[in-house]
C-alpha cells in the first residue's frame, strides 16, 4: 500500500527509556485478530498503558498528558522479537511517524520503513541526551529532516546523522513501496523463475 | 571467490541488485497462517491483482487454533474470521490449505520439514520470526512483515539488503542432559537479544553435526532470539536421509539432480565471515530464563545474577526481576512452579516428548501444577501414540492436547494466568507473552518434565541419576 510521504517531521516527542521493547509489548497477540488493518493504535503498548481492570496506569508516558508528539523515543534494541507487522501499524496508527532509538531489532525496522514509518538511529549519546532534554522539558522538540538524513535536538542544537539506503530513502520521500517496484519488474522475476525449480 | 553457505544460497536467487539499496530476492517457498497473511490479501485486492505463483505457498492454520475439541466450531468470533478468512484466500487463489481437522495440519515451522517443502538451499519465508527453523536444512529461511507477505503472493520475490554473516562453531561433547534447547539458550545468554542483529547465522561444529534434525531444528529456530535475521546449517547425509521420500520433494531423476546440487551447499575453505565466535560445547549446562528476555537465562544450578554485574541498563533489569518477582543472588533451583508448557516450533517435535517421557516415566506429575503438552502437529500426535508415549504420559497423570502454537504466544485460550510461573520448551518470555501477567521460564524438556513431577524448578540430572544410581 502506497503511504504517506515524508520529508521533514518537527515534533515533540514522547519518551520510552525502556531497552529491548519487544513487539509483544508494543502490540500484544491477543490484539493480532483483526483482519483489516485499522484500530491497532488503541492497543499499542496495551498492558503497559492499562491495568488489567482496563483502568489507566497514569503514570506510562504515553498516558501523561505532559508528553505528546509524532515522534516516539525508545530505548537501545527497540522492536525484537515477533515479526508482527501490527506492532508498526500499532505505532503508526496511535499517531507516530517516526521512532528514534540507539538500536533497532531488523523486522521492526524492515517493517516501520515498509508502512511509512521512519526509524531513525541515533548513537547512545545522542539519546541519552533526548531522553534528558525531554525530561527537563517536555516540550522539547526534534527535527526530522529526511532528505538531509539529520536528527536535531532543536533544544540544544545538537544533530546527528543518520543512515538510510538511498532506495528506502527514495520510497519514504514519494510514498511509493516495494510492491510498485517488483511489479514493475515482473517479467524479469517471471524469466527468473524458470530456472528456478519448485 | 570463497563463498560461505550463506553466500551460495543468497547469490543464487538474487533477481536483481539495486544499487544502495536491497538485493531483489527470489523465494522458493511461502508458508502463510491466519493472523499474518489476511491483511496481506486485502492489499492484492485492493491493487486489483492475484498470486503469482499459488503452487509455491503454502497455508496452514495454527497460530489462534484451540488445543482442545478442535472438531468443534472455534469459540472465539475473531478467531473464527481469521481462519476463515485463510480458508477463503487459500481457495480463491489455489493455494494448498491444511485447515484446523486436517491430517497435515500442525504449526506452519513443524509441517514444512515433515512433509518436505522444506528443502536445502531454498529460499524460505513466513509471516512469523520463527521461520528461521528451516535453516536447520541448509535453507535461507526467515520471518517477514505482512507487507512482505504480500509481495511474495503478489511477485514471488522480496527487498532485502543481503545481511552481514556470522559463524558460530561449538566443538567437543555435550554433557548429559543438555539437550539443543540448552545450546541456543546457552548462545543467547552470550550473544544477547541484539548480539546478532543485522547478521545471518552459520552454526558449525561437532555439537552441530552430531545433533538430530529435530535438534537442528530447535537451534536455527531460536537464531531470531538473539537478533539475527536467520541460521542455518550445511545439509549432510543426516539431512538428505530426512528429508528422502516426503511429499513435496523431488522423486527420482530429479532427486539426483537436487542432490548433486546439494551436495556443494557447504561453506568453502577459507571463506570470510564478518564475525565468527568460538565456544567449548562441554562447558555448556542445562539452562533455565530468569528474566523477561531469552538472553537472560543461565544454568541451572547457578543464582540470578546481580544488577551491578549485568551489562546494559540497571532499570530495564530491574524492572525485569521485578516483573518476574525474583530478585538478584536468587537460587533457581526450588521455586515453586505452576505450569508447564512442552510444545511449538521450537520444541514441539516427536524428539521433545521422547525426551519429556523419559523423566516422567515411572512419575507422577505435581498435583499443583496444570501441564500443557501441545504436539506441533498431527503427525507429531500420531507417533507420540504410535510409540508408547501417550501410555506413559497418562500413567503419569498427563493429557495430550492437540496441535497449535497454544501458549507459545497465547492467542487461543491457551493463557498462563497472571502470576503465574510457567517453565515452558517454547521461545518468549517476554512480559504477558504467554498470557497477561505470566511469567515464563524457559528451558528444555528434560527441565519441563523434571519440574512437572516435582513442582519446583529441578536438576533433570539429579532425576537422571536417580535412574542410574
Ligand atoms: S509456536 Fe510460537 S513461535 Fe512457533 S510459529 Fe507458533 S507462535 Fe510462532
Amino acid at each position: 500500500m502506497a503511504y504517506d510521504k515524508f520529508d521533514t517531521l518537527t515534533s515533540t516527542a514522547v519518551p520510552l527509556p525502556i531497552e529491548n521493547v519487544d513487539t509483544d509489548q508494543i502490540i500484544p497477540a491477543r490484539f493480532l485478530k483483526a483482519t483489516e488493518r485499522k484500530g491497532f493504535g488503541d492497543n499499542l503498548f496495551r498492558d503497559w498503558r492499562y491495568r488489567p481492570d482496563n483502568s489507566l496506569k497514569e503514570d506510562f508516558p504515553l498516558n501523561d498528558s505532559k508528553y505528546t508528539g509524532k515522534i516516539l523515543v525508545g530505548g537501545k534494541n527497540f522492536g525484537s522479537g515477533s515479526s508482527r507487522e501490527h506492532a508498526a501499524w500499532a505505532v503508526y496508527d496511535y499517531g507516530f511517524r517516526c521512532v528514534v532509538s540507539s538500536f533497532f531489532a531488523d523486522i521492526f525496522r524492515g517493517n516501520c520503513l515498509n508502512i511509512g514509518v521512519l526509524p531513525v538511529q541515533v548513537s547512545p549519546e545522542f539519546l541519552e541526551e533526548i531522553f534528558k532534554t525531554i525530561d527537563a522539558d517536555p516540550k522539547t522538540e526534534l527535527e526530522v529532516d529526511l532528505t538531509e538524513q539529520t536528527i536535531t535536538n532543536l533544544s540544544t542544537g545538537n544533530q546527528e546523522k543518520f543512515e538510510i539506503n538511498h532506495y528506502k530513502k527514495d520510497n519514504m520521500l514519494n510514498g511509493f513501496d516495494d510492491i510498485d517496484y517488483l511489479l514493475n519488474i515482473k517479467s524479469d522475476i517471471k524469466e527468473f523463475a524458470k530456472n528456478t525449480p519448485l | 571467490m570463497k563463498k560461505t553457505l550463506f553466500d551460495k544460497v543468497w547469490d543464487s536467487h538474487v533477481v536483481h541488485s539495486i544499487e544502495d539499496g536491497p538485493d531483489v530476492l527470489f523465494i522458493d517457498r511461502h508458508m502463510i497462517h491466519e493472523v499474518t497473511s489476511p491483511v496481506a490479501f486485502l492489499g492484492l485486492k485492493q491493487r486489483g491483482i492475484s498470486v503469482l505463483y499459488p503452487e509455491r505457498t503454502f497455508a496452514t492454520a495454527d497460530h489462534n487454533t484451540p488445543t482442545i475439541n478442535q472438531h468443534l466450531p472455534v469459540k472465539d468470533p475473531l478467531s473464527a474470521n481469521q481462519l476463515k478468512a485463510l480458508e477463503e484466500n487459500s481457495k480463491a487463489h489455489g493455494i494448498s490449505y491444511w485447515g484446523l481437522g486436517h491430517e497435515k495440519n500442525g504449526i506452519v515451522h513443524v509441517v514444512g520439514p515433515e512433509y518436505g517443502i522444506t528443502q536445502p538451499g531454498a529460499t524460505i519465508v513466513c509471516g512469523d520470526s520463527h521461520t528461521s527453523t528451516h535453516g536447520a536444512f541448509g535453507a535461507i529461511a526467515f520471518g517477514i512483515g505482512t507487507s512482505e507477505v504480500e509481495m511474495v503472493l503478489a511477485t514471488q520475490c522480496i527487498m532485502q539488503p543481503k545481511p552481514k554473516k556470522m559463524r558460530i562453531n561449538i566443538n567437543g561433547q555435550l554433557s548429559a542432559a543438555v539437550t539443543p534447547k540448552d545450546v541456543a539458550l546457552f548462545i543467547i545468554s552470550k550473544l544477547t537479544t541484539s548480539g546478532a542483529t543485522g547478521y545471518f547465522v552459520e552454526y558449525a561444529g561437532e555439537v552441530f553435526e552430531n545433533m538430530t534434525m529435530e535438534g537442528r531444528m530447535t537451534v536455527c529456530n531460536l537464531s531470531i532470539e538473539m537478533g539475527a535475521r536467520g541460521g542455518m546449517i550445511a545439509p549432510d547425509k543426516k539431512t538428505f536421509e530426512y528429508i528422502q521420500g516426503r511429499e513435496f520433494t523431488p522423486k527420482e531423476a530429479a532427486w539426483e539432480k537436487a542432490m548433486a546440487y546439494w551436495d556443494t551447499l557447504s561453506t568453502d575453505e577459507g571463506a570470510v565471515f564478518d564475525k565468527e565466535l568460538t565456544f567449548d560445547g562441554s562447558t555448556i549446562e542445562p539452562m533455565i530464563t530468569y528474566g523477561t528476555n531469552p538472553g537472560m537465562g543461565m544454568g541451572i544450578a547457578n543464582d540470578i545474577p546481580l544488577a551491578a554485574a549485568v551489562e546494559g541498563g540497571v532499570a530495564t533489569y530491574k524492572k525485569s526481576l521485578q516483573y518476574m518477582d525474583f530478585h538478584e543472588g536468587d537460587a533457581m533451583l526450588g521455586k515453586p512452579i505452576d505450569f508447564v508448557f512442552v510444545g511449538s516450533c521450537t520444541n514441539g517435535r516427536i524428539e521433545d516428548f521422547r525426551a519429556f517421557a523419559s523423566i516422567v516415566k515411572g512419575r507422577k506429575k505435581a498435583d499443583h501444577v496444570t501441564a500443557w503438552l501441545v504436539p506441533g502437529s498431527h503427525k507429531v500426535e500420531t507417533a507420540i501414540k504410535e510409540e508408547g508415549i501417550l501410555d506413559i504420559l497418562h500413567d503419569s497423570g498427563f493429557t495430550l492436547r492437540e496441535p497449535g502454537c497454544s501458549a507459545c504466544l497465547a492467542m487461543n485460550e491457551d493463557k498462563i494466568p497472571p502470576g503465574k510461573y510457567a517453565v515452558s520448551t517454547s521461545n518468549r518470555n517476554f512480559e504477558g507473552r504467554q498470557g497477561p501477567g505470566a511469567r515464563t521460564l524457559l528451558a528444555s524438556p528434560l527441565v519441563a518434565a523434571a519440574a512437572a513431577v516435582t513442582g519446583k524448578v529441578t536438576d533433570p540430572r539429579e532425576l537422571m541419576e536417580l535412574e542410574t544410581a
